[in-house]
């Protein structure tokens, strides 16, 4: 049975290589290659050097950006786990109805990221105009907007994860931990969350490549304003891209590069750290 | 049966890999609206292509149309074109606001569009090096509007005419006029900033007695029509500006005309159906929908505001000039100009570039052609192939009422020589802080002054 499948391997791995080089390897080589260029097109490039990365750093409107996504991701990692995890431990107990209460907090994944922006920002604007203001009267309100639009999209995702993980965990440990006379915290932080590492490993990540990575939302809800005020780092790379002349598509194209490294080593170091704790 | 197993995980898994590349190819057709047409229709002109068979042999038309609101109308008379000569044409309209980004990744393709669309001549910069020299085409010899000229050469032609300014209710208005004690009882004398701030203040002012909700609608400052103001509105300073110094075009402003922007601004501000404390949440549906359920008098916009089937097509409208309090603006009349420039394609093959432009002197000539672009489409079309062709929509007739009076037309230099979309887009953000009172004036003056400079600077 094993040599058969090694002799195969080739065979079955071969749909997801090709995918994987024509979706992801081509274009990202193409676009370290571009971040050197300046051009219009993909097919008009000349190469420039190194002055496109320059730009991108000395550009205040990027680095704030940058800030932005930063505090916004930390905040977001922070209340989507507690809240995900909270609403997956009632979820397990037996209650009447948790299926229903499941597939509720899921459903708002389902809906697309432009679209929530725009009925959140409806939502927004309407309670805020008894106040005589909108979402664009300070960062502040668009900060805390897409902070609530985020965790109400996607808590219920991470849910389904914990439940996952939670139900996982074998019930003898806890009946002996309960015949131990455990209290409910000491079950909780002693053996529940001990148990489920991997699930926060895995929830963790998810939530922190999203809130950098965050886009439609963003676009939709705020677009920015006030004054670049609320403007993410995909959204700024966007403006930098589209928003002048050719010149500024190699900065953009730069931003980009920087950013995908960047996100890329700070999920390599997350993943380090807590999957090594895992092993203890 | 060994062999047998083996073929069929062969298969299986050359079925995958087809599934998945398939999948991939598809979605890269995806070029706004028209996606679903577009694949198909694009299998037909590969055929053309390969075979050089087809009925005709001698080549296709790909249009990547700019303007979403007339799709349908280029679907039909492309397939029209189609079934009458055997030459296919594909049209894809790329959706609103997405113009560029879809033109980046089409053009680049080895099926690129051979008919593609510029904005103005700053556009020249990103997209004149794909232009081709269409000077002896017959669209550029019966071109009655300015053309996109290159060392002489003629890249782009021109296609649409179109006007903005205030669009009036006319029945509205007449209403106020006969109020008792209303400031003025005639159109014609509204003639200058003053006046016009007069009237509108009286209808703010005594709105329940009109029925109204405000002089204005809305000034939305939300993404969807700021550009009435970033664009539109800001010609006007700098018209002036440009006017009083006797060039075209600049670099480089004093602003001396910004205060005038600020003027008409505040009045649109003030006397509006809503506080300018919400503006920013406002959309330019919401003050289309003002307008036309008759809850403000006045509205900024274009002509392109009245279709034959949409919601102003009922209604009793003319134009307003953009009034700003400049000495002797009693002699301007609406603005207008051209926005909307067809381009060959360069890199297209002889026979593709011959066949884009055979299409379009059908489009021009033909009575069916001219009754899709004047008709259904109720576009000013600038050919002399349609002089004396008689428009439908009332705002054309309004700006060239105008013009016949005597009236100077006013140009679009002003918007022409804006030097990019950050720009506007920085100008949008200061205008939203200065309508919610977080900022003051001195950020919109710094855009039209240091960062036009800057922006000119290192575009």
């Amino acid at each position: 049975m094993e040599k058969t499948l090694k002799k195969y391997f080739p065979v079955f791995v071969l749909p997801t290589a090709v995918a994987f080089l024509i979706g992801f390897v081509v274009p990202f080589v193409l676009a370290i290659y571009l971040s050197f260029c300046s051009f219009t097109t993909v097919s008009d490039a000349k190469f420039v050097g190194f002055s496109n990365y320059i730009q991108a750093i000395k550009d205040t409107s990027f680095l704030h950006s940058v800030a932005f996504s930063a505090i916004f991701t930390v905040v977001t990692v922070i209340i989507i786990n507690v809240l995900a995890f909270a609403v997956a431990m009632c979820l397990t107990k037996k209650i009447k109805g948790t299926n229903l209460f499941r597939t509720v907090f899921f459903m708002p994944n389902l809906i697309g990221g432009i679209v929530l922006g725009y009925v959140w920002q409806l939502l927004f604007n309407g309670v805020l105009a008894y106040f005589n203001r909108t979402l664009t009267y300070s960062s502040m309100y668009g900060f805390w907007g897409l902070v609530i639009l985020l965790c109400w999209q996607q808590v219920g995702y991470m849910m389904i994860l914990y439940i996952a993980g939670i139900q996982n965990i074998s019930s003898d440990m806890l009946e002996a931990a309960q015949v131990d006379g455990a209290s409910p915290m000491q079950r909780l932080f002693r053996i529940i969350i001990p148990s489920v590492r991997p699930t926060i490993v895995i929830c963790t990540f998810m939530t922190l490549t999203n809130g950098f990575k965050l886009f439609d939302q963003n676009l939709a809800l705020t677009a920015g304003e006030p004054s670049k005020g609320t403007e993410m780092i995909a959204l700024n790379i966007y403006n930098t891209f589209y928003g002048s002349t050719s010149t500024f598509r190699g900065v953009g194209q730069a931003k980009a590069v920087i950013f995908a490294v960047a996100l890329a080593l700070i999920g390599v170091i997350q993943m380090r750290f807590t999957a090594g704790k895992e092993d203890k | 049966m060994k062999t047998g197993k083996k073929v069929v995980a062969l298969l299986s898994a050359a079925v995958m890999t087809a599934g998945i590349l398939g999948g991939c190819g598809g979605s890269g057709n995806d070029a706004g609206n028209a996606a679903a047409d577009t694949s198909a229709a694009k299998d037909t002109t590969a055929a053309a292509d390969d075979g050089g068979s087809s009925a005709a042999g001698t080549g296709s038309v790909y249009y990547l149309n700019y303007k979403p609101e007339v799709d349908a109308q280029w679907q039909e008379l492309a397939a029209s074109y189609t079934e009458q000569t055997g030459v296919p044409v594909t049209v894809v309209t790329a959706a609103s606001g997405t113009y560029e980004q879809t033109l980046t990744s089409e053009i680049a393709k080895t099926e690129a569009p051979t008919l593609f669309q510029m904005e103005s001549e700053s556009w020249v910069d990103n997209w004149g090096q794909y232009c081709d020299d269409i000077s002896d085409s017959f669209i550029a010899q019966h071109a009655s509007a300015e053309t996109i000229q290159v060392d002489g050469k003629v890249i782009a032609v021109p296609y649409v005419k179109e006007s903005y300014g205030i669009i009036y209710n006319v029945d509205l208005l007449n209403e106020y006029f006969a109020l008792d004690n209303a400031v003025v009882t005639s159109v014609e004398e509204i003639n200058n900033f003053d006046k016009l701030k007069a009237v509108a203040d009286d209808i703010q002012a005594r709105k329940d007695e009109l029925g109204v909700e405000g002089a204005f609608t809305s000034a939305g400052l939300d993404g969807s029509s700021n550009w009435r103001f970033t664009t539109h509105l800001a010609n006007m300073p700098i018209y002036w500006e440009l006017t009083d110094k006797g060039v075209t075009t600049a670099t480089e402003l004093d602003g001396t005309y910004v205060p005038n922007y600020k003027n008409l601004l505040d009045l649109y501000f003030t006397d509006a159906t809503c506080d300018p404390a919400l503006l920013s949440g406002k959309t330019g549906d919401d003050a289309m929908a003002e307008f036309c359920d008759g809850m403000a008098v006045f509205y900024q916009n274009g002509t392109w505001a009245w279709t034959p089937d949409g919601d102003m097509a009922g209604m009793n409208v003319a134009f307003l000039p953009l009034y700003t309090g400049v000495e002797g603006e009693e002699n301007i009349g609406v603005c207008s100009g051209v926005g909307n420039y067809w381009c060959l394609n360069k890199n297209a093959t002889e026979e593709d570039k011959k066949a884009t432009l055979d299409f379009l002197e059908w489009v021009i000539t033909s009575d069916e052609g001219k009754e899709t672009l004047a008709g259904k489409m109720s576009f000013n079309v600038p050919f002399d192939t349609f002089d004396g062709y008689e428009l439908e929509n009332p705002l054309f007739a309004s700006a060239n009422a105008y013009e016949a009076a005597g009236k100077t037309t006013v140009s679009w230099i002003g918007s022409q020589c804006l030097p990019t979309e950050n720009w506007k887009a920085n100008l949008a953000s200061a205008l939203i802080e200065y309508s919610q009172g977080t900022a003051d004036w001195s950020v919109v003056e710094k855009c039209f002054t240091e960062d036009f400079a800057k922006e000119w600077a290192t575009r």
